[in-house]
């Protein structure tokens, strides 16, 4: 990194104290202004009383320091220790002098690019309301924030202080976490109510069809109408369903289950299940159990909950008729691997990480024909959570798709 | 980027100008990035208040289109550029083009945001947004190619292209779809491929704007486009 030789110029040391010292107070009375200002106004008090001193101890030879030429200047100089200063710091922080960036830490080279040293400020950062805070007279020190700086969901907070006339302290705050949190519950609001409120929509509106006297007297509609309520009726069931058993498992995530569950006949009672209700062919599902130490520490109604979502999601994603395969097997770390193969379109690559997010689906449209909530794999991901094991989704394009959980047996946990 | 020529003075201030520029075109850049994000914001959130601001800021845009051409004429007329440098001017005063372009295509989703606000709600059409998504990155990539002058960025913006073609593509066909169930859509959904298409164009100028960024980096066009030939030639006249 090319750290040029940079001083914080033509400052008073007892000015710049003073009105930093301000600026601190004011900053703490300002409940916006977090911490990571407060800490580099801190340090560059502490530096500046700290240089005073040493300016003062060597005050003949303070202007012999630097060999730049500010030597006319009155005052004893910051040397290019303003830039170590900013150099230690783990946040992104620029020094900006006249429009121009003097000095970039490696945190801001990494966030805005190896470039912007030496370039105009509005190389490096571009937001119109930040530009505003790099260039015009600060009257407030009411943060911007910025969207998408570093990647797409990133989101930072850009502090400007004046430090003298042209020079001002450049400082930004990653407020990526606290945003993400904010948009998942934004979002799983969003999804939920209007999860609910299609199916509502058409009931309302079938109810209403069904006032007309004239279709209740024709009884081939009224039926048709009927059983396209009892559709939807069943969808909102299905949703609140697994909207009560995700916030369960979440509920009860940090307490064990308390059960022993024996894994391959519950696994082999819900394939049978599933081929004696018609939604499989009768030799579509292969069962194939591996296992030696079947024991799991579980909850009996989750691991139903858990294989009824994986097989369900292999037939209705799977191809036609083709095979699914569900494998038992132990592993040499006292686990349980259970995998459900199926032979479908599989799942394009960069959807695979998201699935288990509330309400993703990779063709929205589709699942919903199938009767699809979205849900299915987020619970799935919570059982597998509540009984400390693992989930992992392959998946070949054209090919198929693979899920595997790993479950803990009984001797995985010392008593 | 200095000849040998030319003396340390006259270089000096000649950089200051085309860094001036330069810093200029971002700044529209940054604009115009806010105008298609918020564009998509207010789509999204169906609101108008913020729609309607977009269609104002726009004359700022506008605005800053003809001052970096005023800048540009000034370069080249007081400092007669040449080669690379004259490359430059003329790339950053075509980029300014295409961001006003670009920034009008912004708007004309905003004007349609109140439109939609009485219609069928777009929530069913979830490919939008990430349309809207990958172009915005694309915006945002291209700019940050241009200030870097990195042309593998610049690269990697014209792959995207395809996929949001496809994407496109895509909607299309789910919008003809929606159509045909319930011809009660028909409008919202000629509203939403209008916005589509903008978007569409949106991105193809994104791509147009990485070419240009290859082109002044590396002096070569960038390989396996054809399109968008055409502008680089004009280029090297
Ligand atoms: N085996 C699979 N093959 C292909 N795609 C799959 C497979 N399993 C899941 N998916 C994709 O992942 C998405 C999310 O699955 P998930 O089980 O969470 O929801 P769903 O099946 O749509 O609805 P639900 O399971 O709540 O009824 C599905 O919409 C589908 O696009
Ligand atoms: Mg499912």
């Amino acid at each position: 990194m090319a750290r040029k030789d940079c001083v914080i110029k033509s400052v008073p040391v007892y000015l710049s104290g003073l009105s930093l010292l301000a600026l601190f107070i004011i900053a703490v009375s300002h409940v916006s202004v977090g911490w990571p200002i407060l800490s580099v106004l801190m340090l560059i008090i502490v530096w500046g009383w700290w240089f005073k001193n040493i300016s003062e101890a060597t005050a003949p030879f303070s202007d012999t320091n630097n060999g730049s030429g500010f030597s006319d200047q009155p005052y004893p100089y910051f040397p290019a220790t303003a830039a170590d200063v900013i150099m230690a710091m783990d946040e992104p922080v620029l020094l900006v002098n006249d429009g121009q960036v003097e000095v970039a830490n490696r945190a801001a080279e990494n966030l805005l690019g190896m470039h912007i040293e030496g370039g105009d400020v509005r190389m490096a950062i571009r937001h119109p309301a930040a530009i505003r805070l790099l260039t015009e007279p600060l009257d407030n020190m009411s943060p911007v924030l910025l969207a998408g700086l570093g990647g797409l969901n990133r989101r930072w907070e850009l502090y400007a202080y004046a430090l003298n006339e042209e020079q001002r302290l450049i400082l930004l705050r990653d407020q990526s976490t606290a945003h993400l949190t904010e948009q998942v519950r934004i979002d799983f609001v969003a999804n939920t109510s209007h999860e609910l409120r299609t199916p509502l929509a058409t009931l309302s509106g079938f109810i209403e069809t069904l006032e007309d006297d004239d279709v209740i007297k024709d009884r081939d509609t009224r039926h048709h109408f009927l059983g396209i309520m009892a559709r939807e009726a069943k969808r909102m069931q299905n949703l609140v369903d697994d909207l009560m058993s995700l916030s369960r498992i979440e509920a009860g995530k940090f307490s064990l289950p308390n059960e022993i569950v024996v894994l391959s006949p519950l696994v082999a009672e819900i394939v049978s299940n599933i081929q004696a209700s018609g939604q499989a062919k009768p030799s579509q599902i292969t069962l194939k159990n591996q296992l030696s130490s079947d024991n799991i520490q579980g909850d009996r109604t989750e691991v139903t909950q858990l294989l009824y979502n994986i097989i369900g999601n292999a037939l209705k994603y799977g191809r036609k008729d083709g095979q699914i395969m569900v494998n038992l097997e132990n592993t040499d770390d006292h686990r349980i691997k259970l995998s459900i193969k199926d032979e479908g379109d599989g799942i394009p690559f960069h959807h695979i990480p998201r699935l288990t997010e509330r309400f993703y689906r990779v063709d929205n449209s589709r699942s919903r024909a199938l009767g699809g909530t979205g849900l299915g794999l987020a619970i799935v991901k919570q059982i597998v959570e509540h009984h400390r094991g693992e989930l992992v989704i392959d998946s070949i394009a054209g090919k198929g798709t693979t899920v595997t959980v790993f479950l803990p047996t009984t001797d995985f946990f010392p008593d | 980027m200095k000849k040998a020529s030319e003396i340390g003075h006259t270089v000096k201030a000649f950089d200051e100008d085309l860094g001036g520029l330069r810093a200029l075109i971002c700044e529209m850049g940054g604009m115009t990035e806010i105008a298609l994000t918020s564009t998509l914001e207010a789509l999204i959130h169906s609101n108008k208040e913020l729609a309607a601001k977009i269609v104002e800021n726009d004359k700022e845009i506008d605005a800053l289109e003809m001052e970096a051409e005023r800048v540009a004429m000034r370069i080249i007329s007081l400092r007669a550029p040449l080669a690379d440098d004259l490359r430059d001017v003329i790339a950053a005063m075509k980029i300014s083009g295409i961001l006003e372009r670009m920034a009008d295509y912004a708007k004309n989703i905003a004007k349609r945001v109140p439109i939609l606000q009485n219609m069928v709600s777009i929530h069913p059409v979830p490919v939008l947004p990430v349309m809207g998504e990958m172009v915005s990155e694309m915006v945002r990539n291209v700019l940050d190619a241009y200030a870097a002058r990195d042309p593998k960025k610049a690269f990697h913006v014209a792959e995207y292209d395809m996929e949001v073609d496809g994407l496109y593509n895509n909607l299309f066909r789910i919008l003809l779809t929606y159509m045909m169930e319930d011809s009660g859509r028909i409008s919202t959904c000629i509203h939403l491929m209008f916005i589509a298409k903008n978007l569409e164009r949106i991105g193809d100028h994104a791509t147009n704007i990485a070419e240009m960024v290859y082109f002044a980096a590396t002096g070569k066009q960038m390989p396996e486009r054809t399109r968008g030939k055409d502008l680089l030639a004009s280029e090297d006249n």
